[in-house]
């Protein structure tokens, strides 16, 4: 271990951050570098500085109230169950129809085209807009988070780049005139667009390969996720990145 | 469909789950903002906004500990917050450090009413001290100094790998006591 090293690593020590590995090698490092021993006494008195300063900041209590205010009470709760009586009521409804023939499979169908469409779209607009990513990087522990509170959804992010498909970075979209997190990875010179929604209720479903104005789609679901990836590749590369983003989900 | 729909209504519960968990951490998020905001009443709106925007996407809050989910949050809120106001890129320096004389009072069991001032000084300083740090060095010493956060936490916090959050930390550390020898030099 250098100094260079040393010094970045021993504030790790500081902070008790280290494996048993790398805590022994810098301690002999400093056991044997007098500048080292020096500077990590010193950061070690002013970590010890810092914790015994009051630097915390109190709420103030109107802002405590304020946002207990802002937020539902329970009386809420009235209201709620009755949409799901009704929820529950209307799905009764749809359901004794359906029963005898194909209603829900056509609404059903309908629905998938209309949101087969509309990632295409999505995927198009962002190929022209210039437009790609909001979130540039391809880190995935730089892309993921960038949607905290931005969405209603926790995107699955994973490196790919090791596989031959390089993540490019993020970005929000509209799909079915809902936000939904577009993760954008590049193979060669063709862009994939990977659409993340919530699908509650909705665990595992396999992947469907489907092509609409020559461009192939690959939809499938996991964890609660469903996942929409669109590109000019063939439906071959587009199915290999499926599978490939599934391994590593599940790794 | 339609029993997809109807289970997403069924939160009752969630309002009050949401306050159980959250808001305990409020004095923590509160901190955060204090430091990347500089003036309390922009800090008040950004806490306001963080927790408001947390409630809204509480669905996508996966469990285990939520005070990093709410740091995250809360950076992203100010983030957007300084670039709507001005239109820049965000660097957050505080210009208002003084805003910082609504401190709660403490004082621990046996000092003296001189121990208690010297270190009700050191802490104004100190404050003020992070409060002039570049805002890539503040949040990582906040997080980790006065929030407690693990580097595993403030790496998904400020959205970058690990040995980012090792070499700012000791930059931010070499930085702050720096300017602390300058500002006490002597004193001790």
């Amino acid at each position: 271990m250098n100094c260079e090293e040393a010094n970045i690593l021993l504030h790790a020590l500081i902070d008790s951050e280290l494996d048993a590995g790398n805590a022994r090698e810098i301690e002999a490092h400093i056991a044997t570098c007098p500048k080292c021993a020096a500077q990590f006494r010193e950061f070690q008195e002013f970590h010890k500085t810092m914790k015994s300063a009051s630097l915390r900041y109190t709420a103030p209590t109107i802002l405590r109230n304020r946002i207990e205010r802002k937020l539902p009470t329970p009386r809420a709760t009235g209201a709620s169950r009755r949409i799901i009586i009704k929820g529950f009521a209307l799905g009764a409804t749809v359901s004794a129809l359906a029963a005898t023939g194909v209603l829900v499979m056509v609404i059903h169908t309908d629905d998938e085209q209309r949101v087969l469409g509309d990632v295409v779209s999505a995927h198009l607009r962002s190929l022209q807009a210039e437009h790609l990513t909001d979130v540039v990087s391809t880190d995935q522990h730089t892309v993921k988070p960038w949607f905290n509170g931005r969405l209603d959804v926790a995107p699955p992010v994973v490196d790919l780049t090791a596989q031959g498909f390089t993540l490019l970075g993020g970005r929000l979209d509209y799909v079915d005139a809902k936000p939904v997190a577009a993760i954008v990875y590049r193979r060669r010179v063709h862009i994939i667009n990977l659409f993340c929604t919530p699908a509650p209720g909705l665990a595992t479903r396999a992947a469907v390969m489907e092509t609409l104005n020559g461009f192939n789609v690959r939809h499938w679901s996991e964890s609660g996720i469903n996942l929409w990836a669109v590109s000019d590749i063939s439906a071959d590369e587009l199915t290999e990145f499926g599978e490939k983003f599934e391994a590593a989900l599940r790794q | 469909m339609m029993a997809g729909d109807a289970t997403d209504w069924r939160d009752d519960g969630k309002a009050e789950r949401f306050k159980q968990l959250a808001m305990p951490h409020l004095d923590a998020v509160y901190t955060l903002a204090r430091y990347l905001m500089g003036t309390a009443s922009d800090a008040d709106d950004a806490v306001q906004e963080c927790y408001l925007r947390a409630f809204r996407h509480f669905g996508t809050f996966r469990g285990g500990p939520i005070k990093p989910w709410l740091m995250a949050i809360l950076r992203n809120t100010c983030h957007d917050t300084y670039v709507a106001n001005t239109g820049l890129v965000y660097t957050a320096d505080s210009e208002d450090t003084g805003a910082t004389q609504t401190n709660p009072i403490w004082r621990e069991d046996g000092e003296t009413p001189e121990q208690t001032m010297l270190r009700q000084h050191e802490s104004e300083t100190m404050r003020r001290l992070i409060g002039e740090l570049p805002a890539t060095f503040r949040d990582v010493i906040v997080l980790r100094e006065i929030n407690d956060l693990s580097y595993r936490d403030i790496a998904m916090i400020i959205e970058a790998p690990i040995g980012t959050v090792m070499s700012r930390l000791a930059r931010a550390r070499a930085l702050l006591r720096d300017a602390w020898v300058a500002s006490e030099g002597g004193k001790e």
